[in-house]
């Protein structure tokens, strides 16, 4: 468990300096005294590959997109100023876009299930064309999403007066289809007709276009459906730009983004038997760059790396990242905290980041021996397992994310905390935040100390217990396990965190 | 506004109806297009019409997607190929739209246009465009770039067929995997119109960049190129650059790059000929008939008789025949199916006697596979194994298959063998009917599933047209007539309809003697749903016997019927005797 703290404890202090977070953005903030709405929360946060969108689902089935609003003036250039050397002294702002209904409740009469509006995850896909394209999912079923700006415009100038047309509308809307039919009938003679008038038939005039604004408008281009029979954990586009997989508790379908009606399937764990079975797939995601690798996390604390280029039944993998348990260590809750609940790829494609109920861990795809780096996030709680067993806690499934140069990793916590770990050499920072308008009010309560140790146990029992000591006087909401962060992304360009507490969107940047 | 004189009234409309809120009308009035067109005019279509769509670009797919289609045939409407080009605006913006089939029908009528522009009007315009789309600021314009080379480059100058050439390499280097897999799509196409000195420097050097992708989306596209350049190519060059990249590919990493190639193969050994072929291809080929993934063993296996057509008895019996003896027992059902739904067509190749030694005993054992679709796919293809060493070595272990799957408990396979009944008998001739499969033809009447018994009443009624009415007469019809007195009503409703089917083929007096009195007698039923289908039956029957039989027997028992109480046999009852008052007025 120690190994990546030690490693960090060992290594030569550097390695770039613990950042400095500052709140940046509220969208949805709960007034004092505000009761949430279950349909409000937050069940998913996504960035687009650019950065310069961001989307939101709920469990309302709610999508709501956010764009950029700093880099807009002089998005040709971003690049440029990239490349020159100096600080650029703004950070990502966005506003927001729109919203629209992705998933409505349903029934399913076969099995008599309710299927739950909830977003599960969103995907973006590549957009085209000014067109923002993509993927939401809830338990069952998968929608293609496009929203593109839509011009608002009046229409004048119509060869047939409107009120006329209206008043006889029936009429009107047979008469078309007949008319013109007999129209064509005798076209071969009537056609000779127009073309002796030069200029055709100069009393028809096509009718008059004026744009008045422009709205955005969201199209469910397709829909992915009944695929699935258990409830559908992730989905994840591939790097070829032509498919994504989707995964459930049991298996992991594969599909091209063009077709709706097949998937193939490309991982199954059920067993023959269900009472045989003892491992199910929590996440899964496609490789940032090779399109014919993927790897998905279990119930067991396992991450398997398949290649498709192997076979099309991708049952066996072709790297296991799991990490031996310590001897004696185990106990009833080690199969349960050791779940994996949430991976991610980082950018360059070499490491994979894995979030288990107390600890976040960092894969080199190199090395399947075990994590390079292993980060308790509130190693505190074990203690307290058996409290968090009795009210379904420890079930949790808190997501993870990396920062676009790798250099950070971040996941949430309870208390509407999340934290942010350096994962470069050498690199010690650990910031403990809050999903709040002053994020750092928590680091000054607890007194923690920037130089300590990762994952030095006593450094963690302090934090704990200062913790502990806050629960009596601070808001009475220390520990509350109804308050968890356990969705957030990273922005992939910047250094900037989405993150939901609740029904709020909470941006920090540094 | 509304001075518009009445005929006129409907074009003005189908005008307006292009800016309706209702997308259905939209449609409509896009169809219709080229109506508008020829009311306007040619030169207020160039002048308003075209300028008027190419604002339309925001409209939803589905009419974006019919304005495409529309364009491409609209050459006429805009006064000939000398003003083709003003047709080129509206669909340039189509083929950057977001949605992959309206891009791809815009590419389609760009092609169409430009294949009848005049030359000077392709450097003016259509290159130009060509060149913007290459180097869109989005993929998809560089997408659809891709599949218009093949129609500028012939008309271009020299200089800008060297740009051309550039511009198409730049795009099978591009970032986005897409563009990539666009331009090894239409590498085949565009080469064809290269000529030859540029063909072996600058289509071999982009092909060579394609096929070390690494992405196998984009590798597996490259596959099908391989048979189109090897096409274009000089042999000796064929031999030295494509021949390597198929042996390459088909030891490929990825399954679905060596899939492509057990797919292609044939189509690879026509393009670098029989020579090659028999010295590297049929390695390459025995080790895609050996491939760890079954999908491609599938695809393999799929393609042995045609690929051993290209090759000499001799190279089959050697190099293929002990492949498919292995894949004969291979452990994925598919493969074995894919095997058996080619292998009889090698008999005529290997000849009589290398079927009988190595074939025939592969025939046999896939006969008693386990999984029926195999055992089925070697019985529908049984006439061609027929032609070469005659069905008496077969039919020994022919009938307990044919039986197994008679009897499957799965109905789908059931069936599948009534279908092939026929052509069994056409094969096995009358002899070995009569003894074995007779008996089964009349239990499948029996069957518990509707579909098995509606097939097996249509399959006696083949069998009767295969052998004859004599035959029939015999062998058939007593014994489904037997079975109308069966105690479970819906088995009488097969028997009405076997009765119905077989009638006309054997004739009115076989259908005055025979199969009328039964029907008659049906009539009695105590079930309405057999008395109403009575009817249904007696009204077929009445174009084939004679009035007279009408008059005395059937109408008698019609109107007896029309007066049941249950109301819907009244209802066909009713009917019938109606059918039967138009023929008679028709006769008279």
């Amino acid at each position: 468990m120690n190994n990546g703290g030690a490693e960090a404890a060992v290594a030569p202090v550097g390695g770039p300096q613990p950042l400095e977070w500052k709140f940046s953005q509220v969208f949805g903030e709960r007034t004092a005294g505000e009761e949430i709405q279950d349909v409000d929360i937050i069940s998913a946060i996504e960035f687009n590959r650019t950065g310069d969108h961001l989307a939101t689902g709920d469990r309302g089935g709610r999508v709501v997109l956010f764009e950029r609003t700093d880099t807009q003036d002089h998005v040709g250039h971003r690049r440029d100023l990239e490349k020159m050397d100096y600080p650029i002294n703004r950070h990502p702002l966005f506003r927001y876009k729109t919203e629209f209904q992705s998933h409505e409740p349903e029934f399913d009469y076969l099995k008599s299930l309710e299927i739950e509006e909830k977003i599960n995850k969103i995907r973006w896909c590549q957009s085209a064309y000014g067109a923002l394209s993509l993927l939401s999912t809830n338990d069952k079923t998968i929608k293609f999403w496009k929203v593109q700006e839509k011009q608002v415009k009046k229409v004048c100038d119509l060869n047939v007066d409107s009120t006329k047309a209206m008043g006889n509308d029936p009429i009107v809307g047979s008469s078309i289809s007949t008319s013109s039919k007999q129209y064509m009938a005798n076209g071969g003679c009537t056609s000779n007709d127009f073309s002796l008038l030069s200029g055709g038939l100069p009393s028809l005039r096509l009718p008059m276009v004026t744009t008045l604004e422009t709205n955005l408008m969201a199209r469910c281009r397709r829909i992915y459906s009944h695929a699935h029979d258990y409830h559908i954990n992730s989905i994840s586009n591939n790097s070829d730009g032509e498919t994504f997989i989707s995964a459930d508790d049991l298996r992991i379908n594969l599909w091209n983004l063009e077709i709706s009606n097949q998937s193939f399937n490309i991982v199954d764990v059920k067993p023959a038997n269900m009472e045989d079975l003892t491992e199910v797939i929590t996440s899964a995601e496609f490789h940032p760059i090779h399109c014919n690798m993927l790897a998905y996390s279990s119930s067991k604390g396992s991450i398997r790396l398949i290649d498709m280029r192997q076979s099309a039944l991708c049952d066996t993998h072709s790297k296991l990242f799991e990490e031996q348990e310590a001897p004696g260590s185990r106990s009833f809750f080690t199969d349960i905290i050791a779940s994996i609940s949430d991976i991610k790829f980082a950018k360059d494609g070499r490491h994979i980041l894995s979030r288990d109920y107390l600890t976040l861990k960092l894969w080199d795809i190199n090395m399947d021996s075990g994590p390079v780096a292993t980060f308790q996030v509130h190693e505190y709680l074990r203690p307290k397992l058996c409290d968090l067993y009795e009210n379904d806690s420890i079930f949790d499934k808190f997501e993870c994310c990396l920062s676009g140069d790798g250099l950070r990793v971040a996941t949430g916590s309870y208390s509407n905390l999340f934290r942010v770990f350096g994962c470069s050499e050498g690199s010690k920072e650990a910031t403990t935040l809050e999903a709040n308008k002053n994020p750092m009010r928590r680091q000054g309560l607890t007194a923690s100390r920037p130089s300590r140790s990762l994952a030095s146990p006593s450094g963690v029992v302090r934090r704990g217990k200062g913790a502990d000591n806050s629960a009596v006087d601070a808001n009475g909401n220390t520990f509350d396990f109804t308050t968890k962060l356990l969705h957030l992304a990273w922005h992939p360009t910047e250094n900037s965190i989405a993150c939901a507490a609740s029904n709020s969107l909470y941006m920090y940047y540094a | 506004m509304a001075m518009i004189n009445e005929p006129l009234y409907p074009i003005a409309v189908l005008i307006d109806e292009l800016k309706n809120e209702d997308i259905q009308l939209r449609l409509n009035s896009i169809r219709k297009l080229s109506t508008i067109a020829r009311a306007l005019g040619e030169e207020r279509t160039r002048k308003e019409l075209i300028p008027f769509l190419s604002e339309n670009n925001d409209d939803d797919d589905e009419v974006l997607l019919a304005m495409a289609e529309e364009l491409g045939v609209f050459i006429p409407y805009v006064g000939g190929v000398e003003h083709a080009n003003v047709l080129l605006p509206p669909l340039e913006t189509l083929c950057i739209v977001e949605e992959t089939c309206v891009r791809d029908k815009a590419v389609e009528s760009l092609c169409r246009i430009g294949a009848q522009m005049r030359e000077q009007d392709l450097v003016e315009f259509f290159i130009p465009l060509l060149k913007r789309l290459a180097a869109g600021e989005w993929f998809t314009a560089r997408v659809s770039s891709c599949g218009l080379f093949h129609i500028a480059y012939p008309s271009a100058p020299e200089a800008l067929k060297t740009e051309l050439r550039t511009l198409y390499s730049q795009l099978c280097q591009d970032d986005m995997p897409m563009v990539r897999r666009s331009a090894a799509t239409n590498l085949g196409k565009f080469a064809a119109t290269v000529e030859a000195p540029h063909l072996k420097v600058d289509i071999m050097s982009m092909f060579d960049d394609l096929t070390h992708d690494d992405q196998d989306s984009v590798r597996l596209l490259a596959v099908e190129g391989c048979a189109a350049l090897g096409k274009l190519l000089e042999p000796q060059d064929c031999i030295a650059h494509i021949l390597p990249v198929i042996v390459n590919f088909s030891q490929d990493k990825s399954w679905r790059v060596r899939y492509m190639v057990a797919n292609q193969l044939y189509e690879l050994c026509e393009a670098v000929g029989p020579e090659p072929t028999r010295s590297d291809l049929v390695p390459a080929y025995v080790r895609l008939l050996r491939d760890n993934e079954a999908e491609v063993r599938i695809a393999a296996a799929g393609k042995v008789t045609k690929f051993c057509r290209i090759l000499n008895s001799e190279l089959a019996i050697q190099n293929i025949l002990p492949c498919v003896k292995e894949l004969s027992t291979d452990s994925s059902q598919h493969v074995r199916s894919a095997l058996a739904s080619v292998i009889m067509g090698m008999a005529p190749i290997l000849g009589k006697d290398a079927t009988i030694e190595q074939l025939l005993p592969i025939f046999l054992s896939l006969l008693k596979d386990e999984f029926p679709d195999v055992r089925l796919n070697i019985i529908s293809k049984l006439d061609q194994v027929n032609q070469v060493i005659g069905i008496d070595l077969l039919s020994q272990s022919l009938l307990p298959a044919i039986v197994e799957l008679a009897e499957d408990r799965h109905w789908r396979v059931r069936l599948a063998i009534i279908e092939y009944i026929p052509l069994l008998a056409s094969q096995l001739g009358v002899g070995f009917f009569d003894d074995k499969l007779g008996a089964l033809c009349m239990q499948w009447l029996k069957d518990k599933v509707y579909s098995i018994r509606d097939a097996a009443a249509n399959n006696v009624k083949r069998l009767a047209e295969e052998f004859g009415p004599d035959w029939a007469m015999q062998h058939i019809v007593p014994q489904v007539l037997d079975m109308i007195n069966n105690p479970h009503y819906l088995y009488r409703m097969t028997i009405l309809h076997a009765v119905s089917l077989l009638a006309p083929v054997m004739g009115k007096d076989i259908t005055c003697s025979k199969l009328l009195p039964v029907v008659i007698n049906a009539s009695k039923d105590r079930v309405p749903n057999i008395k109403f289908n009575v009817a249904k039956v007696l009204q077929s029957l009445i174009p084939i016997v004679d009035q007279s039989v009408v008059e005395k027997t059937i109408r008698p028992c019609l109107v007896e019927l029309s007066e049941d109480p249950d109301v819907d046999v009244r209802y066909f009852a009713t009917q019938a005797l109606q059918s039967s008052d138009q023929q008679m007025m028709m006769s008279n």
